[in-house]
């Protein structure tokens, strides 16, 4: 049995009916209307308690939670700079390390969480979080991928979609939007062979819940990437976070799986996917696409969950049974 | 009780550092700095020093750990050399700004390009705004003592600063010299435990690093300016409680036979020594010359440099890094500042020598007093020259 394996003999999941009141992320930040990230953001703390420290990288998040002398942070939490929220908590995780052991402290149980948005992720902080990884420090990362450099002003990251327009992919007579393909970090936090990878999405609040909770529970590094609309940058109305969250899923663009000590699991298997369109035609970025543009799209998603399963079978992972969970999703 | 040893000067900085009872050292590779980290390394690997060695990816994260570290209420160190020190500087900028009292060892390098491993002050001059305390070293015995003197003066309650020791790559870093190496209980008498003010514990929440818009930066960097004039009194204060527990005296500005000379040099760093065979020398032959040492540079003492030139009729100031500001090197700048303040107009001669481990010698330091000299006697103008460059 894998270490992850052997962590989460003893799991219990959270309840639907019963989830936990702590609100570490405290209400009266200034995020914007509808924000997909910042109910992604509750949720990664409402699994994880109180006994956490969280290091912040520069963001939408950290902005619209810090503004000196308020902060909606209940829990001790550092912001440091844009690109090293992993190498933050390597610090903070190592000296809990070292005082606890040398009798200084007494705080054994302290969970440590490093976050990011997609820039801090997948571009400028890939190298410190790479690093972290490998390193073996036991923490949590979780990638909160709005897709853009949205608090900047809706630039494009490596991790904006095909076809989507930002203000630096702007589509026009020769570009169709953002021309490259998203970079899967999830992917490449698993290449790192640590003993927990996962994607989830708010849209699959209790899925979410539960997988930043194994992640707390596996010792060593855990990787959590977290899909998260962004009203202001997709340019979808702001009540549809969640719709809009649930048809990422849906459609196949962003599956739910798990990497559980190397082994690929489908979170839940989409059977009958709804077409990539019905998920483009609800934002505006995606408004300037043609037909043909959506059927490269759509043959991409395909190809990408037909790797996704490959992987899956290979390992033998099958589809883990949710409870209380179908009534939000297909 | 402690030893007068024969030790390579980077072993020695990483053996003090060790028995400082270090929690964390998050530590890069860069050259001429590795000594120290990789002796460090030797003594977590031996179990002779309890601490976590996080062996991280990039200077930048190095700084970033021991920023993590430090919040958490950790004692950290880590070092550093010119593109290391480049890739890193970010981060310095904010581990002073949060006030967090790491100390960092700067086996002094010159900066690319050209790409060169050897010594100059490029790296140290560059740490200039940052915020961090910067001492200088001018030999072994000194790196040892300035380290200790570091974690004093930055978890000293009225500093909480970063301390950064700088010591000449190879020059220092690479030499073995006889040197005094107190042992543990010496170094516990003078060194109290880290108990940090603020950390990062749930027990007890607290937001570090928030968002400062405009109507609180401006304050925040006002505290910071107060913290550093207020840890001056305090690095002093430090240096002579040291001097009761070792019996070696350290001062901001130091002087080597300055009574009634006329001309003196004032240096920083290892070169300061062979600034003082230069003097030895030039007294010998009969001239009235003397040497003033910076062993401070941030914070800047200005008063006590101002009193130690007082009185001379030329100062000839030896830079070891270009400002590019076309009036002088970084050094010379501060000094016109100091002396223009306490409303003295000695003439000063400003030399930058010594970039990228080019040598400097006794014979340097005579042409660089004889041209001074010269300059004062016919009034030519101060400006400042690139010695022995070959054209």
């Amino acid at each position: 049995m894998g270490i992850a394996a052997e962590a989460l003999k003893d799991f219990k999941g959270f309840n639907l009916k019963k989830l936990p009141e702590v609100e570490p992320l405290s209400s009266g930040h200034r995020a914007c209307q509808g924000c997909g990230e910042i109910l992604a953001l509750r949720q990664v703390l409402k699994a994880l308690g109180e006994n956490v420290i969280v290091a912040s990288a520069t963001g939408c998040m950290e902005i619209v939670t810090s503004p000196f002398p308020q902060t909606a942070w209940r829990v001790p939490w550092i912001h440091v700079a844009f690109e090293n929220a992993a190498a933050v908590i390597s610090g903070v995780e190592s000296a809990y390390k070292a005082l606890n052991r040398k009798g200084k402290i007494d705080q054994p149980d302290v969970v440590f969480l490093a976050y990011g948005g997609d820039g801090g992720t997948a571009d400028i902080g890939l190298q410190a979080l790479s690093g972290a990884l490998e390193r073996g420090h036991n923490f949590i990362y979780v990638c909160l991928d709005n897709e853009a450099y949205m608090n900047t002003g809706i630039q494009r990251s490596s991790s904006t979609p095909y076809g989507a327009m930002t203000t630096t992919s702007p589509p026009g007579k020769k570009s169709i939007g953002q021309r490259t393909w998203k970079k899967n970090v999830a992917y490449i936090a698993a290449a790192h062979g640590i003993p927990y990878v996962a994607t989830a999405s708010p849209a699959f609040a209790l899925d979410l819940m539960n997988k930043v909770k194994k992640a707390a529970m596996i010792p060593g590094p855990a990787y959590v990437h977290i899909f998260s609309p962004c009203p202001t940058g997709w340019r979808h109305e702001t009540d549809l976070a969640v719709e809009v969250a649930r048809l990422a899923v849906l459609t196949k663009i962003f599956p739910l799986y798990e990497v559980i000590d190397g082994r690929w699991i489908l979170s839940r298997k989409v059977a009958k996917p709804k077409p990539v369109s019905e998920y483009l035609k609800v934002q505006r970025r995606f408004r300037h696409l043609t037909e043909k543009d959506i059927e490269d799209i759509q043959r991409r998603v395909d190809e990408e969950y037909e790797d996704l399963l490959r992987r899956c079978a290979m390992s033998g992972g099958e589809p883990e049974k949710k409870e209380g969970e179908e009534a939000q999703g297909d | 009780m402690g030893k007068r040893v024969g030790m390579e000067v980077s072993i020695a900085a990483a053996e003090v550092v060790g028995l400082c009872d270090v929690d964390v050292i998050a530590a890069y590779p860069i050259t001429p700095q590795t000594h120290i980290v990789e002796h460090l390394s030797e003594l977590v690997a031996d179990g002779h020093l309890d601490a976590e060695f996080v062996p991280v990816e990039s200077e930048h994260s190095a700084m970033s750990t021991c920023v993590g570290a430090a919040a958490a209420g950790a004692r950290t160190f880590t070092s550093t050399s010119s593109q290391g020190y480049a890739l890193m500087a970010e981060i310095c900028y904010i581990a002073s700004s949060l006030r967090l009292p790491i100390v960092m060892a700067v086996a002094n390098r010159a900066l690319s390009a050209p790409i060169s491993i050897w010594n100059d002050h490029a790296d140290m001059m560059m740490a200039r705004d940052t915020g961090w305390i910067q001492t200088v070293a001018e030999n072994g015995q000194e790196v040892v003592d300035l380290l200790l003197h570091a974690y004093r003066v930055a978890e000293d309650p009225r500093v909480l600063l970063p301390v950064m020791v700088n010591l000449d790559g190879f020059i220092l870093s690479h030499m073995i010299e006889p040197i005094y190496m107190p042992d543990k209980e010496e170094v516990q008498r003078y060194l109290p435990p880290y108990k940090p003010a603020l950390r990062l514990d749930p027990r007890n929440p607290m937001t570090f690093g928030p968002v400062g818009m405009p109507e609180v930066y401006t304050e925040a960097k006002k505290a910071q300016d107060e913290a550093m004039k207020g840890a001056l009194p305090v690095i002093v204060e430090a240096w002579k409680e040291f001097e009761k527990h070792f019996g070696r005296a350290y001062h901001p500005v130091e002087t080597y036979k300055t009574d009634g000379a006329e001309i003196l040099l004032l240096t920083m760093g290892s070169v300061s020594e062979t600034a003082m065979t230069a003097v030895d020398k030039m007294r010998a032959e009969g001239k009235k010359v003397g040497l003033v040492h910076l062993r401070l540079w941030r914070p800047f003492p200005a008063k006590e440099l101002v009193e130690a030139l007082q009185g001379a009729k030329a100062i000839v100031v030896v830079d070891r890094a270009m400002a590019f500001s076309t009036q002088s090197g970084p050094v010379c700048v501060e000094v016109k500042a100091a002396l223009f303040d306490h409303g003295i107009s000695t003439y000063v001669q400003n030399f930058v020598a010594g970039l990228g481990g080019r040598d400097v010698t006794v014979e340097d330091f005579e042409m660089m007093v004889a041209k001074t000299s010269d300059g004062l006697a016919k009034g030519l103008p101060m400006t400042y020259e690139i010695v022995n460059v070959r054209e």
